[in-house]
Formats: C-alpha cells, structure tokens, sequence
C-alpha cells in the first residue's frame, strides 16, 4: 500500500506517493534530494536530523514521511544560501562553530528553534537548549558562543 | 642549510596568512546543506547493500541457505564469504614485529564468526529498505563456541582460541627496557603502583561509517567514496586485493563526517562493495546504520595497565616498570596492526620526564569483540593516566605540590633533544613553560586557597594537572605503527597555475574536520604569493597525487604543510621567471605577492592570468624554451618529525549524593609550534578535551560475560553534550618546530591529556577519603562504589 503526501518543503510544494513505513529523513533525503538534512543514529538521540515541522523542531529519523501530509517543513537548505547566509549560520562561521560540518544542519534548526521560542538569558540556557543535539568535534563552546552572538544581536536590536 | 631552512628564511618576507584566524573556505557549503558526505552521493541506477551480520560472539558456521532472500523482492544479489572467496585476496596486516600474528582480513566471516556485528552475508537490492527486509530470510545454522571475554583469562594455556592457527591468544608481545629496573625500584626513596584500567571506548563520529562503490561501465573502473580518513591506504590495499591497477581505481573521501579514529582503517565493507561492484557491474551504496557502525568500527583502549614507579627523597622519578594487557579484539587491523593502541602505551609511557631506567611489557590479547583501532591520540591517553597518576601518587607520598615534582621531572629547555628511557626522541618543546603557563593562568595558588575552603565546608573540591608529550608529523625514518611495511613518512603537493590562471593545490591529505582546505592555501597563500580566495585545495582522492595516505597521527599540518610550502617555492620560481620576461626585469627583482608578479619598488606587474597566458596561449610573448608548465610538485619528508606538548589544568567538584563531576575550571596550555590557524587550533583543542572528558567520565562499551554488547545505542553509550562540557581556556606557547614552517601536529592532543587531568582532579577532591581513581570513566556508579567503600572502611575502622 501506498499513501499520497503533499508537503510544503522550504516553501515550494511536493507531491508523493509514498511507502507509510517511510522515514520523513529519508523522504527528505532519497525521495526529494535534500541531502543537508544528515542522519546520524536513526534513533532520535544524536539530533544531526532535525527539521522545523510547522515551525516546531522534530527528529525527521523519527517521523514517519506520511504524518508530515500537509505540514510545512523547513531544513538546513531553506535558512541561507553560501552566497548568502543567514545570521545564524553566519555567526557558526564567525565563531568557528562547525568542523566536519556533519552535525551542524541539526545544530543549526534546533539553534533556530531556541532563538524563536527562549530568551536565551544565559550560557546555560543555550546549553540546555542544545543538549538533544550531540557533536563530536567541536566540544561546543563555540557553537554557545555563535548562538550567544546572534542572541545579543537580536537585543541590540529590540533596545 | 638544508632544505626547510631556505623555506623559512625567504617567507620571512611575505604579508601573513599563516597566523592569522582566517574564516574557513570549508564553511559556506556545509552550514547550507550543499557539502557531500558520502550518503550524500546518487550514482546511477546505484544498489543498496545491508550486511546479516553475526548474533554470535563465536561460533562456526555451518550452513548459510540464502535461496528466500534472493528470491524477495527486489533483490539483486546475495553473497556469502564461500561465494566471493575467488573474486579477492584477503588483506594481511602484515608487520616486522617479532611474536606478531597477522589475522587476515576477510570481506565477510568465513568458517566462524568472531565478534557481534561481524558482517556475514550481504544482500543486494533496489534500496534500503528492501535490502534491509530480506535479511531476515536468511537461515544460518551455527555451531557455538566458548567466547574469550575477559583479556586476562585468554591467555591462560586451556583459553579458547580466537585463531586456531596463531595457537595463541596473544597476537603481539613486546617488551621495551632500559637500566636495571629491578635495582633502581629497590633502592627508591619511595615506591607507589596500581593496577589501572581504561575501558572499551568507541571513537563515535556522529556521521556513520559509508561507501558509495561507483562502477564506471566505459572505463571499467570503480570509484570508491568512502568516509575514510586515509583514502590514499584504502586504494592501495584495494588494488592489491582486487587486483585492479590504479588508474581503474579510484578512491575518494569527501566531505567526511569526523573520524576520531573509527574511520581510519581499512574496513571489510570497503572491499565487499568493491568486488560487488565488480562483480554485478553496478555502483552500491551502503551506509551503516548506528548499531552496525558502533558494533563493526574499530573501537579503543581496552587496557588494564600495572605499573610501579620510585623516587628519590627530592621526588625525582628515577625508575618507572609497567605490564600492560591489551584486549585488542578478534582481528587485528590494517595497515596499524592490532599493536598500535597497546604497544604505543609502552612506548610513551615515560612521557616527557627524565626517568633513567624503565621497562615496559605489553601484550596485545585477542577476544571476541571487535578491533581495536586507531582513536584519537593513540596510546597516550592511557600512558599518559598511568604516567600522570603515579606522579601524583609520588607527591603525595612525598608531601611534594603536584605541581612542584613536575618542574623537578620534566625534561627541561637545556636538555633536548631528549631521548627518554623508552627511545623516543623529543626534539625542543615548550614543556616546562606549558606548565607554567597553566598554573599562571589558573591561579594556582588562589585555587589552593579555594580547595583549602571547600575543604573547611567539608566540599570535595580537586585540582588536577597533567603535562604529556607526543609525536607527530611522523617522517619515514619512524613507522606511525611498529613494525609497519607501508611509507607513511611523507606526502605530496602538486600546486599549478592552468590556462585561465586559477590556482589549484592537490593533496592526498584527508580533511574530516579539520579544516585543511583553509590552513593548507593559507600556507600556499603566503609561499605561493597567490591570493588566498583564488586558491582551490583539492585533498582526500586518490587520482590528484601519485601516492599518498591521508590524514592521521596528527600529521597534516607538518607533512601537507612542509609539502604545501616547497611546492609553492617551486612553482614562485618559475612564475618569477615569466614576469622577468614579461616585465623585462632580472627574476631576482620579482616579488610575487596577493596573486601579482611585480618588479620590486615598482608599480609594474602583471596578475596571475597574464602569466598563464604568456605561457600556455599567447603564443607571441614569450620564446618557446620559456614557456614552462606552471605547476610546483614536491613529496615532502620531515624524516624524524616533531614533537608537540601541553599541560591540562582542571579543576573540579564532585558531589557525593549524586556522584556526579562538576568540572569548574580547565585551563589547556600547549605548544603546536608555530600557528597557521589559531581559530582553528582553539577548536581542535576544545573538541580534543571535549572527548577526552568523555573518556573520563562517561564513555563505555561494555560487553556482558555473553560477549553481548549492551550500550550499543547513544542512549546506552553516553557522549557528552553541551551540558557536560565547560568552557576551554587554551593558551599557546608557539615555540617553532625544525620542521618546514615551524609546525608541530596538534589535533589529538586534547584527547591525551584530559583523561589524566580529569582522573589526578577526582583523586585530589577525594583525598580527604583516601580515594586513587584507577579506572576510567569514573561514572557515577564507580564514584559511588568507591565512596561506599570508603565509608565503609572509615567505618570498619572505628572502634
């Protein structure tokens, strides 16, 4: 058996037939070609597979491809461009918050997720936010720092 | 003057690069989703490939019946060692160490399994998921065997044998020495010894073991992208084993997703897909899933370490004597051998103190789990915690500051070149300044104070240092693993200008994180004279330089470098000598700079274009005998390589109700010679400490007496995240090396000294107790025992 979805992928919309056993991480990655979304355990821990599902950060490893029918969802290919980043992705340049880069789309989506819902007041509140997101290179420190900047950043602004 | 020195003198000349926190070229594509990871590839039409893999810590197989699996949908092909045993050679991890048996290398299991999660079938389908349902189809029918577990037991004569034809257990044994140990430990001031264990560990990259085994139908050829850290070692062992020549095999590591270790051996899959590939004339993907990747990659440690060392009454370490028992696995690895981890524990325990007289034994065990392998600092983690501990120990005993006795041992700026009881050879490094350095940046005394007070709240408040020394950049004279037949002492850089005057730097260096495509054209940059943008590294494949390794045993840096560095020096002569044409000057008044040739105190230049257009399509400008390919090649040797330093300081909190670790302060100061990148140094070391904090606190494989293997999820076996890790404070001696650019390796070092200092901390806070923190990771269940016991024995003691 096999389930028609419709999706709204970084803003343009898919169709597809699809096996209901199907990941949402290998949906994104197999079926449409999204390869920045990256999958490192398959069992929700690691976080290298996040996505915004309306607006909320998921594990697509995790998520069925037939239960994001009608959703919108945006991945690591929908916050920038190398042309053009966006601030945060340009604050995990600035601050040197990425190595081999494997971990980073998840980094980033749940870093977008916690600048949209926290207030981020302090260090350990980041850390907090980020602690369903592992890496193995970069010890983290830097990748608080990045999202620390764009925080203050986000304050200069609001005063 | 040799070589190198002629390089250093001129750049002296140069506007920086190197030094300078340059942003990383890496960045742009893999924070948008636009890297390529070997998952990441779609070659046509590609198969997928899953392995049935073994339930079984050792058993033999007598019967495989595939005949419902290639009969299920989908499926293209199913193959078990019998059918594919003609299509390849078995790879020997062949090594000059006397007493070595080498296990051969089978693509998957043939007669008996000998860990869980080895690779014993391979079924070949349309996708994953389809591959994936037909493994259950397939009946094996085993016979089981006694597993060896316990490293211990399986060198007693009745154990078990994991190989019937090495007729023991222990693959490897060596034994290091220097004086008379016996008789130094005897007349010591003061002896102190342990028996210490670092458990199982898997290196852990986040992103999966994967290969994309691309068949090239025109050509006959195969292209491998693989997540390897050493792609130039996969296509040679490859060639060999499928005896395909080189220039029908190609191997390439693309974006790679961490290695830490894991990912540089050659593994079984590699082949499989290969003669697949071959075989079925297609391209196979294959990525592994977690549990396949944390059971089948090459894991770590694994030792249990008894040492003794003796003092004199003024704490000078005169006399050090261990026996180590590595649990090396059920085969031993290629290229390294399974003596890499252990025998290197041997081989560095002195470290960077001037201990006379010394004698190390190691004896590398086979059982029934997986390899061990390279991990991150290889060897030094252990003998660096043994080393650290029994420092500390001694000035304990001897009411001597940590600190002190290890000014009083280390060896000092005067004396090097060293060579240390074990023979390795450290050439001048920072190693006292390190320590003091850190102690200055601590605060030593005022975290003295603080201990003094948490001690009056009655607060379990620790100060641990360790100071360790390593080899890196390793030239040809020494093999990176004893006994090694293959060159891993040098590596190749092709630098050319081509017709439209862009810059292209081949490397057969393999970048997994480290950011070589930066540090490498930031040395082209400055030596080269080209403009750092317009410069393109290519690195990690196989067909951009005759023959390389790739990227291991902290080496890039120094060997890519050293390599980036002449090459540019070549390739700046022979554009100096096109601009002398084109601006009719003398060559010697050319200075070539930010991707000009100018003549020196003039505003007359020509850019980078011009010159490739004098010489390969203008063909009026210049006469023919001048019209010389623009390309610089060089293979450079550092011969002996460098050494590299740092003393870790930490301080930490442990609390007795939760047993868990606080750590409230870590101060790194090292010396990697001169900086190319400090940006990224910081980030290495942060990560390198990340890790080892992760050895000492959390990370555990553990294998139940069944041979099961019961934390094989990231729930089970437990990395640290953001939470657990503080910030870093990393400090930067920068004493140049000898070597070409001054460089000194640094990626692993923060992995070497993190478990040590961690350990010496918990065993300071925990003093008050009479607690030695002898095992790692010390978990909160280990800290709870000890304390119990403690508890206990302060208790049994009272009347």
């Amino acid at each position: 058996m096999k389930m028609d979805i419709a999706v709204t992928v970084n803003g343009r919309k898919y169709q597809e037939i699809v096996e209901p056993r199907l990941l949402l991480s290998d949906f994104l990655r197999e079926t449409l070609g999204l390869t920045g979304t990256h999958v490192g355990c398959e069992h929700g821990i690691c976080g290298a597979c996040t996505v915004l599902v309306n607006g909320d950060s998921v594990r697509s490893c995790l998520t069925l491809a037939v239960r994001a029918n009608g959703a919108e969802i945006t991945t690591v290919e929908g916050l920038g461009t190398p042309e053009a980043l966006n601030e945060l992705q340009h604050q995990f340049r600035e601050k040197h918050g990425l190595q081999c880069g494997f971990c980073t789309p998840g980094m980033l989506i749940t870093g977008m997720d916690l600048l949209k819902k926290y207030p981020l007041a302090s260090d350990a509140e980041i850390r907090e936010g980020l602690s369903g997101n592992l890496c193995r290179c970069t010890g983290y420190q830097n990748i608080v720092a990045a999202i620390r900047a764009v925080v203050d950043q986000q304050d200069g602004n609001a005063s | 003057m040799s070589k190198d020195e002629a390089v250093q003198v001129s750049d002296l000349l140069r506007p920086r690069h190197v030094g300078m926190p340059i942003k990383r070229t890496e960045d742009p594509r893999l924070l948008t989703g636009n890297g390529e990871y070997t998952s990441d590839r779609r070659p046509d039409r590609a198969l997928h490939v899953a392995f049935r893999r073994s339930e079984h810590p050792h058993a033999k197989i007598l019967r495989i019946d595939t005949e419902a699996a290639k009969a299920a949908l989908g499926v293209v092909a199913v193959f078990t060692g019998a059918d594919i045993a003609d299509d390849y050679k078995p790879v020997i991890p062949f090594s000059r160490m006397p007493s070595y048996y080498a296990t051969p290398i089978m693509a998957l299991a043939t007669g008996k399994v000998r860990y869980v999660g080895e690779a014993v079938v391979a079924i070949i389908a349309d996708n994953r998921y389809l591959a994936e349902d037909a493994l259950e189809l397939i009946e094996i029918e085993y016979e089981l065997l006694d597993a060896v577990n316990d490293p211990e037991l399986a060198v007693a004569k009745d154990a078990p044998l994991v190989h019937e034809l090495a007729q023991t257990n222990v693959l490897v044994a060596r034994e290091f020495k220097k004086g008379d140990v016996k008789a130094d430990l005897a007349s010591a001031h003061i002896r102190v010894r342990d028996r210490f264990e670092m458990s199982r560990i898997a290196p852990l990259a986040i992103e999966p073991r994967s290969y994309s085994a691309e068949f090239e139908n025109r050509r006959d050829s195969i292209t491998l992208y693989t997540s390897s850290n050493i792609p130039g070692i996969v296509r040679d062992a490859l060639s060999e084993s499928l005896d395909l020549p080189g220039n029908r095999l190609r191997v390439v590591a693309p974006d790679v997703g961490g290695s830490f270790g894991s990912k540089g051996s050659l593994y079984p899959e590699e082949i499989l897909l290969c003669v697949a590939a071959r075989k079925l004339r297609r391209s196979l993907r294959w990525t592994a899933d977690r549990l396949e990747d944390i059971s089948s990659s090459s894991q770590a440690f694994a030792e249990i370490i008894e040492a003794e060392m003796g003092f004199d009454k003024d704490g000078i370490a005169i006399a050090l004597e261990a026996d180590v028992i590595g649990d090396v696995g059920a085969y031993s690895i290629y290229p390294w051998t399974c003596g890499l981890e252990p025998v290197q524990v041997v081989s560095f325990l002195p470290g960077p103190y001037k201990i006379q007289s010394y004698r190390g034994a190691v004896r590398a065990v086979a059982t029934n789990k997986p390899p061990t392998g390279p991990y991150r600092g290889v060897g030094r983690p252990v003998s660096t915690f043994v080393a650290e501990r029994l420092m500390d120990m001694g000035a304990k005993a001897l009411g001597i500051d940590p600190l002190e006795i290890r000014r009083r041992n280390l060896v000092r700026p005067e004396e090097f070149p060293y060579r240390i009881a074990s023979g390795i050879i450290w050439d001048k490094t920072g190693f006292v300044e390190c320590l003091e350095a850190a102690a200055e940046a601590a605060g030593y005394e005022s975290l003295l104070k603080q201990q003094r007070a948490a001690r009056a709240e009655g607060r379990y408040f620790g100060i641990g240092l360790a100071t360790y020394a390593e080899l890196t950049g390793i030239g040809s004279r020494i093999a990176v693993a004893p006994g090694m037949p293959i060159n891993t002492g040098s590596e190749t850089a092709k630098i050319r200008v081509d017709s439209t005057g862009a810059v292209t730097a081949a490397f057969g260096v393999a970048s997994h994180g480290q950011g070589l495509e930066t540090t490498l054209a930031q040395i082209i940059a400055d030596d080269l004279g080209a403009k750092f943008e317009d410069i393109r590294v290519i690195q990690g494949d196989s067909d951009a330089v005759p023959m390389s390794t790739g990227t291991y045993a902290s080496r890039s840096a120094v060997l890519g470098g050293g390599a980036a560095k002449h090459a540019s020096y070549i390739l700046r002569e022979k554009i100096k000598k096109v601009a002398s044409h084109l601006l009719e000057a003398s060559a010697e008044d050319i200075d070539v700079s930010g991707g000009f040739a100018s003549v020196a105190g003039t505003d007359r230049k020509v850019t980078f274009k011009q010159i490739a257009k004098a010489v390969y399509s203008d063909m009026r400008t210049l006469p023919v005998e001048a019209r010389e390919e623009l390309e610089g090649s060089f293979t450079y040797d550092p011969i002996n390589g460098t050494t590299a330093g740092a003393t870790h300081l930490v301080a930490v909190e442990v609390d007795p109700v939760t047993c868990f670790v606080k750590i409230l302060k870590y101060i790194v100061a090292e010396d990697c010679g001169r900086i190319i990148n400090p940006m990224i140094v910081d980030g290495q070391v942060h990560g390198g400490v990340a890790q080892g904090i992760g050895a000492a606190l959390y990370e555990e494989m553990v294998y139940n007496e069944e041979g099961q293997l019961v934390s094989a999820s990231l729930v089970d076996y437990v990395i640290p995240s953001a939470v657990e890790i503080p910030d870093i404070e990393v400090l930067h001696i920068e004493s140049e090396s000898a070597v070409a650019g001054g460089f000194r390796g640094m990626g692993e070092g923060g992995t070497i000294g993190a478990p040590a200092a961690i350990a010496n901390a918990i065993s300071d806070a925990l003093s008050p107790l009479g607690i030695d923190v002898s095992t790692l990771p010390m978990t909160p269940q280990r800290l709870f025992n000890l304390l119990e016991n403690a508890r206990t024995n302060v208790k049994g003691s009272q009347p």
